[in-house]
C-alpha cells in the first residue's frame, strides 16, 4: 500500500509545485490529441453523413471498413504509419518520423473510425421526413450538413468523447510513430510506460492520475454542452 | 387583384412520376392561378403527396414541366424549393426554439437577423403563439408545433406554399380551432397555395378550386361548387360525397327529360346527354321524406321512390336517413331532412315512407370506359 500512497503524494507534489516538465508533458498531450480529434470530426463527420444518407456502389462495403476501423489495434496503425514515414518510405521525404505531426497522425487515424460510425449511426436515426424538411425549407448542401449536427449533437458529441478518448489514451502507435523522445514526442501515455517499466511508480502514478483527471475534465465539460437542455 | 388573375402563377405540364415501373402520378394539365388556393382532394394513396413532393423537387420525375411564372423551375432544384415552402401533416420541427424554427427559412436564404426576427415574431403573432416564441419547439403541443411549422412556411415568403394534410394529425377540436384561425390567415396573405387533404369539408372551407386525384389520374379540376355538385364521373362522385350514385339505362327522351330505368327506379332527368347509359347522382340533401303518398300530395318533384327507413342518425341539425327499396337493386337511397322535421313527421326506424326528388336534382354522369355497368 505504501508504494500506491507515495505515488498519490507525488503526484500531488508533482501538480503543487507544477513540475515544468510534468506540465510539458500535459500540454503536448491535450494539443495533439485535440488535433487528432479535431481532424477526425472535421473528415469523420461529413463522411457519417454521406454514408448515413446516400447509397450508392461500395456503400456496404466502407461501412464494414468502418467498423473494423472500430476495433483496429493501435500498433497496426502505428506500423502502417511508420512504414509510410520512414525515411526511405513513400512520403520519407516529409521528415514527420518522431515528430508531434506523425504521432497527430496515428491518432486520427485511430479516432477516425469512431467518430464515423458515431455519426453514422446517429444521422441514420433521424427521421427521412425532418431531412425531406429540412431540404423544403430551402437548406444547401452544407446548411444541411450544419442542420443535421445540430439535429444529431447528442451523438456528435459522444462522436468528438470517443475520438477523443482514444486518441489520449492511446499508447502504443503513439510510441511507434513518435519514439517518446523527452521533450519533443513524450505524452503522458507513453512517458508513464517508461516511468512504468523503470520502477519510477511514483511519478507514473502520477502521470496516469493526470491523464484520468483531464480525460474526465474533457468529457465532463463535454458531457455537459451534450446535456444542457435542449433549446 | 390588380396581380394578372388569368395568367396562371403555377403550372404543370404532362407531369409523371413513376416508381417501379408503374406510373403512380399523371398529370397532363394543371393550372394554380395566382393568389388562389387549389385543395387537392383524393382518398389515401392517390398521389396527393407524391404531387407535392414533385412539385418540390424531392422526387424523380419520368417527365413533366413545372413552370412558375411561365418559366421552367426545374433548372435548379435549391433556388426552386427556395421560392416554395411546404408544411405537413407532421410539424417536422427542430430542436431549437419556436422563434429559430419559424426563423429557419429566411435564415437558410441568407436574410439578416434583424429581419427574419421581425418576421418571425410578426407570424407567431398571427398564429396566435407569440407567447411560446422562446420555447424549445419539440416540447410543444401537437396543435401548437403545427401552428409553429405552419408560420414557419409563411414566414418563408413562399411564391408557392404547399400544404400535405396539415390539419389532419390533431384531435377534433384543436383541428377545428386552427382550420378557424389558419382559414382567416390565409384570406388575409393569400399566397398561390396548393393543399393537399382527404378532407373534404377543408376543401370546401379554404379551396378557390378543387383538383380531384384519384389513383393518380387528375379527375376533375374546378370550383368547388363545380366538382361537389357536379362530379366528372362516379369515381369522383363517390370521393366527394353525393351518396346516391346509380347506375341508370336511358329508357327515353321525352319533353326535354331523360327518363331512366335504375334497378327497381324509373327516375327522369332533366339533361339529356345522349348517352344509353349513366351514373345518375343526387345529393341526400335534394330528397324530400314524406309519409302520404304522390297523389294526395302533388309537388313538382318528378322522382318518387318508396322504401323503409333502415337506419337514421343525427349529423348535427340534420337527419342522415336510409332508405330500403324494395325490389331490387339500387336498394338504398340516402336522404338528409332536418330534425324538426323527423320529428314532426314522427319518423322512425322501421317506418315506411317515400321519398322524393326533382328531376334538376339528378346530376347524370355518362358511362366512360372505365364505368361500372
Amino acid at each position: 500500500m505504501d508504494l500506491i500512497w507515495d505515488g498519490l503524494r507525488e503526484a500531488a507534489r508533482l501538480w503543487a509545485q507544477g513540475d515544468a516538465e510534468v506540465i510539458a508533458i500535459t500540454l503536448r498531450t491535450l494539443a495533439i490529441s485535440a488535433a487528432a480529434t479535431a481532424l477526425a470530426l472535421a473528415l469523420g463527420v461529413p463522411f457519417g453523413a454521406l454514408l448515413a444518407l446516400r447509397r450508392f456502389p461500395g456503400r456496404g462495403l466502407l461501412v464494414a471498413a468502418v467498423n473494423t476501423g472500430l476495433g483496429m489495434p493501435p500498433v497496426v496503425v502505428g506500423l502502417v504509419i511508420v512504414l509510410f514515414l520512414w525515411r526511405s518510405g513513400p512520403l520519407g521525404a516529409l521528415n514527420l518520423i518522431y515528430t508531434p505531426y506523425a504521432m497527430v497522425a496515428a491518432q486520427f487515424l485511430l479516432a477516425l473510425p469512431l467518430v464515423i460510425g458515431f455519426s453514422l449511426t446517429a444521422i441514420q436515426a433521424l427521421p427521412t421526413k425532418l431531412l425531406e424538411q429540412m431540404r423544403a425549407l430551402g437548406a444547401n448542401r452544407a446548411q444541411m450538413l450544419w442542420l443535421i449536427m445540430r439535429e444529431t449533437r447528442l451523438g456528435v458529441l459522444a462522436a468528438v468523447m470517443a475520438g477523443f478518448g482514444a486518441a489520449i489514451s492511446e499508447v502504443g502507435a503513439s510510441m511507434q510513430v513518435g519514439g517518446n523522445l523527452a521533450g519533443e514526442t513524450r505524452v503522458l501515455t507513453t512517458a508513464t510506460v517508461l516511468e512504468t517499466s523503470r520502477g519510477n511508480f511514483e511519478l507514473a502514478i502520477a502521470l496516469s492520475l493526470i491523464l484520468v483527471v483531464m480525460a474526465y475534465l474533457v468529457n465532463l465539460a463535454l458531457t455537459t454542452v451534450q446535456q444542457r437542455r435542449t433549446v | 387583384m390588380p396581380e394578372a388573375q388569368d395568367s396562371p402563377h403555377v403550372e404543370i405540364r404532362d407531369l409523371v412520376v413513376a416508381r417501379g415501373g408503374r406510373t403512380v402520378l399523371s398529370i397532363p394539365q394543371l393550372r394554380l392561378s395566382r393568389r388562389e388556393t387549389t385543395a387537392v382532394i383524393g382518398p389515401n394513396g392517390s398521389g396527393k403527396s407524391t404531387l407535392l413532393a414533385a412539385l418540390q423537387l424531392l422526387l424523380p420525375r419520368e417527365r413533366g414541366d413545372l413552370l412558375l411564372d411561365g418559366a421552367p423551375i426545374a433548372g435548379d432544384p435549391l433556388a426552386a424549393r427556395r421560392r416554395m415552402a411546404a408544411a405537413f401533416q407532421e410539424p417536422l420541427l427542430l430542436s431549437m426554439s419556436v422563434r429559430e424554427n419559424v426563423e429557419l427559412p429566411l435564415r437558410l436564404r441568407g436574410v439578416g437577423r434583424r429581419e427574419r426576427r421581425e418576421a418571425a415574431e410578426d407570424w407567431l403573432e398571427r398564429f396566435g403563439i407569440a407567447a411560446l416564441a422562446r420555447r424549445p419547439a419539440r416540447a410543444l403541443s401537437g396543435g401548437e408545433a403545427q401552428r409553429v411549422s405552419l408560420a414557419r412556411a409563411f414566414a418563408a415568403r413562399p411564391e408557392l406554399l404547399l400544404l400535405d394534410e396539415p390539419f389532419a394529425g390533431l384531435d377534433a377540436p384543436t383541428r377545428a380551432q386552427l382550420l378557424e384561425d389558419f382559414a382567416q390567415i390565409l384570406a388575409e396573405a393569400r399566397p398561390t397555395t396548393l393543399l393537399v387533404t382527404h378532407d373534404r369539408a377543408e376543401a370546401l372551407r379554404l379551396a378557390d378550386r378543387v383538383a380531384v386525384l384519384i389513383d393518380g389520374r387528375l379527375r376533375q379540376w374546378g370550383t368547388p361548387d363545380e366538382v361537389f355538385s357536379t362530379p366528372a364521373d362516379e369515381h369522383v362522385a363517390a370521393f366527394v360525397g353525393v351518396e346516391n350514385v346509380w347506375p341508370g339505362h336511358l329508357l327515353e327522351e321525352r319533353d326535354g327529360l331523360a327518363i331512366w330505368r335504375c334497378g327497381p327506379l324509373t327516375v327522369e332527368t332533366a339533361a339529356a346527354t345522349g348517352a344509353a347509359a349513366a351514373f345518375l347522382c343526387v345529393r341526400p340533401e335534394q330528397v324530400t321524406l314524406s309519409t302520404t303518398c304522390r297523389a294526395a300530395d302533388p309537388s313538382s318533384a318528378r322522382n318518387h321512390a318508396a322504401g323503409r327507413i333502415a337506419a337514421a342518425h343525427s349529423e348535427g341539425a340534420f337527419m342522415r336517413v336510409t332508405l330500403e327499396i324494395e325490389g331490387g337493386e339500387p336498394a338504398r337511397l340516402s336522404a338528409d331532412i332536418s330534425r324538426v322535421s323527423w320529428e314532426e313527421l314522427g319518423l322512425s326506424v322501421g317506418h315506411h315512407v317515400e321519398a322524393a326528388f326533382k328531376a334538376s336534382a339528378v346530376h347524370v354522369i355518362p358511362h366512360t370506359k372505365t364505368t361500372r355497368s
